[in-house]
Order: structure tokens, then sequence, then C-alpha cells
């Protein structure tokens, strides 16, 4: 779901990097958020609720809400909406608060 | 710890403006920004701005934010620390910030807070679904990163906001299947009302949102027409198969170091919420600490622009630096405020304004 063709913006992508989530390989481009290189790839869910385990998006889209924390290369929640992705990143959905390193 | 003259916090329209004034009066000037980016909203507004030709009238917003980068990298004085979270301002001045990871002590002599604002939500069943995103989100994810938010989508606001990103989101090739806004009339310039018309999009007004259905995410929303008493009608009911809803409901001012400071804040509606009692020099009630832009009171980045400018000169001319015709300068930011603010368009944010301004004597005689 990337925009081909704009009339007024053009991206600049960086370089295409692979990364894992849950597992399975995705491609995303560095320097874009993790949050969406997700989307881009067709993955809306990034969290679920504490106590109801509600499938959560992200919302605000700048670090400001918290709906969009995952699991990065081991550290629990990592803002994804704002984190930039780097070749090679572990992605895990994260379960309950996560832990402190 | 590092000793600064002025510290900025939010590096976003007000913020950059409010850098330049205080370091071209001569202040040693220091930003912190907690994103990657500078320039907050402006790097995602593709749309031309309004006003005159001092606030860059007709002019995109991505490309003020260049013009406003340029000028900071021209002037000497100004330095910048990205992925730079403000923690805390203390009692005695201190002001403690989270940069890449490191934790760093600042002493500054002044402090501009122009935080900016984050989006509010909207209460219905399943509000929490995937797909349902704030439309500054929606505007970053396709307008930074070139991410489609989805393939149709149901627009929930009639402001200004929420019709430019309706363009914008055509523009970007996603179907737009209607907007809606609980207000009975058009929030927004009627001239983006009837760009986004022209292109076939319905507006309703008097609708708000009854539910949304999805199992992992969005898959259907439901509107329904609201009676005089802003009440449901039964029997109205619309339903709409889309995958975001972009809600689009007004911001709310992000004050928590001005609460945490001791400013004085007041609930002000017409505002978007709590936000700091300040003088015309944009100073609160804790001496040094000035605000500009959303953060106190929410209203469009060219008026955030303006207001930086001049907490930037007031603060540079309270630390005492000899300012060429400072009274002159002044004036004008506040004559360029009081236009932009004219008009029916402004009455709200005149209103808003009048609680919590606190008129200088000058002004009185």
């Amino acid at each position: 779901m990337r925009i081909d063709k704009h009339p007024i913006l053009e991206f600049k992508k960086g370089k295409k990097v692979k990364f894992t989530f849950d597992g399975k390989v995705y491609e995303g481009y560095e320097g874009e958020t993790i949050a969406a290189a997700l989307h881009a790839a067709g993955v809306k869910v990034l969290t679920h609720s504490h106590e109801k385990k509600r499938p959560r998006g992200f919302y605000c889209a700048i670090g400001n809400c918290g709906q969009c924390v995952m699991e990065v290369n081991g550290v629990s929640n990592v803002r994804t909406c704002i984190e930039r992705l780097k070749e090679g990143m572990v992605i895990k959905t994260q379960k309950g608060k996560g832990s402190i390193l | 710890m590092k000793q600064v003259e002025i510290l900025v916090v939010g590096g976003g329209p007000a913020g950059l403006c409010a850098a330049i004034n205080a370091a071209q009066a001569g202040a040693k000037v220091l930003v912190l920004e907690r994103n990657e980016d500078l320039g907050g909203q402006l790097i995602k507004q593709t749309h031309m701005f309004f006003g005159s030709e001092k606030q860059h009238a007709s002019v995109r917003g991505i490309d003020i934010a260049s013009i406003l980068f340029n000028k900071i990298y021209e002037l000497g004085n100004i330095e910048i620390y990205k992925n730079a979270t403000v923690l805390a301002i203390y009692d005695d001045g201190i002001v403690s910030a989270e940069i890449n990871g490191r934790y760093m002590k600042i002493k500054p002599e002044r402090i501009i807070v122009s935080t900016g604002a984050s989006e509010k939500t909207l209460a219905f069943p399943n509000n929490d679904l995937p797909g349902i995103y704030g439309a500054g989100a929606v505007q970053t994810l396709m307008n930074v990163h070139g991410v489609k938010p989805g393939d149709n989508v149901l627009m929930v606001g009639a402001g200004n906001i929420g019709l430019i990103v309706s363009y914008q989101l055509m523009q970007a090739g996603v179907n737009v299947k209607a907007i809606l806004d609980a207000a009975p009339e058009i929030g927004g310039y009627l001239v983006h009302a009837s760009k986004v018309r022209r292109m076939g999009v319905p507006i309703y007004t008097g609708y708000t949102v009854k539910e949304a259905y999805g199992k992992d995410y969005l898959e259907k929303a439901t509107i329904v027409k609201l009676n005089d008493k802003w009440e449901p009608i039964e029997g109205t009911e619309k339903d709409f198969d889309v995958d975001v809803l972009c809600i689009s409901v007004g911001l709310s001012p992000l004050g928590e170091l001005l609460w945490q400071a001791g400013c004085e804040m007041r609930y002000v509606g017409q505002l978007g919420g709590f936000v700091p009692v300040r003088t015309e020099n944009l100073e609160t009630t804790v001496e040094g600490i000035f605000v500009a832009g959303d953060v106190c009171g929410v209203e469009e980045a060219t008026s955030a622009m303006v207001e930086g400018y001049l907490a930037g000169l007031t603060a540079a001319d309270s630390l005492g630096y000899e300012i060429k015709d400072f009274e002159e300068r002044k004036q004008d930011y506040l004559e360029q405020l009081q236009s932009l603010r004219s008009g029916h368009v402004g009455d709200k944010i005149r209103a808003g304004l009048d609680q919590v301004t606190i008129k200088s004597e000058a002004a009185v005689v």
C-alpha cells in the first residue's frame, strides 16, 4: 500500500532493508518508521490492550499516545510510530507490559 | 551542565521562529526537538498557506519548513539537538532532558516552551480498532513516508484539517467516501469544502459516528444524524464500508512542562484545553518561561510562527539584548496576530485569548 505517484511530493526513500516481525521476514526502507514499514506491508495490529487484549494500532504517529509499543531488538515499549527502521531489526508483538532491561 | 541563554523546547513552526528571532538578537539558543525531524507538522503540509506575504501565504507548508531550516543554518548561534525529550523543569530553573538515550542537565536563562498539541479522540463503541487514526497520523503516514493509510476513508470532522487531509488523501490515490461533522455547519474554510465537494465527496453535517465494526481492524462504520439537542435520531443511520476512520476533531495543547514548572493554567475550551496565562509578550506567570504556538492555544501554523517570532524577540529583549526597532517589530507581530484572528473565523480564538491574556499596563493606558 505504498503511494506510487503523487502530484506534489517525491518520496526520498532510504535503502531497502530486511527486518523480521514475529519471526517472519519483511522488507522496508531505512529511515522510515517501523509502524510505516509494517503498515505498508499490511500489518495494522501492533499491540493488544493489557486487560481485554483488544487489537491496537497507532493513533497519533507522533510518539504521544503509546498505542504502538512493540518489542524491538529485545527492548520493550518502543514507540514504533517514531522509531526508525534499520537493517536486521527484530520486531516482536509485545506480551503484556514488557520487561525493564 | 550545559549553560544556554535561551532554551527552546520543541522545533515546530513556533519553536523554529522563536529560535531565529532570539538568535538574530544575539542570544545563544538551544533547540530541543523530541522527533528525528525538525519542523513539526510543517513537514507534512502539502497545501498552500493562508495569511499574508509576511507569513508565507501561498507557499506550501513543506517549503516553509525549508525556508526556516535555511535561516537557522545561516545563523551561527542556534544549536539543535534532535531525538531530545525534555523531562522536567525544576524549581531552580534546571532542565533535564534525554538526548539520544543520554541524560543531560541544562541551565537556561530563559525558556520558550513550544511543544505543540496532540490529537483528540472521539468516544464511540470500538473506537480503539486499528484503522481508526488521527488526522495528523494519516498525514505523517502518507505525506512523510509515502504509505497509504488504507483504501477507503471516512473523515470525521469538517474543520480545516479534516477538509485538507481529505483532499490530500485523494491526491495520494485514496478513496474518501464521505466527511461528517457533528456541528450543523462546516467548520473549515468554504474554499476547502468546495474543493472536496467538486471531487464528489459528500459532507454530512449534523452527523456523528454511532459505532465502528471489525475483528482485528476496522471494516465498517455507522454514522447517525443528531437532532438540535445533539441526540442521535433513530432510523437515520448510514453504513460505510471503510478500512480507515480519520479522526479530525481538534487538538489539545501539550502543556505538561508548563504545569510542572508551576505556570498558572486555565481551561479554555476555545483554545483546545488547559493553556497558560500569559502576557502580551507571551511570558507565563513563571518569570523567564515564555510560550508560543499550539501549546498556548490551538490555532493555525501561521499564527504559531508569528507567536514564535514574538516570543523569541521578547525573550531576547528580557535578557537585555539591544534590539533595533524592538517596539516597532513587537507591534508588527501583534498586528499580524490580530489580523490572522480577525473576522468571524477568529471569534472563538479571540474570546479564548481574552480569558488568559494579562493586559500590560501600557495597553490599559
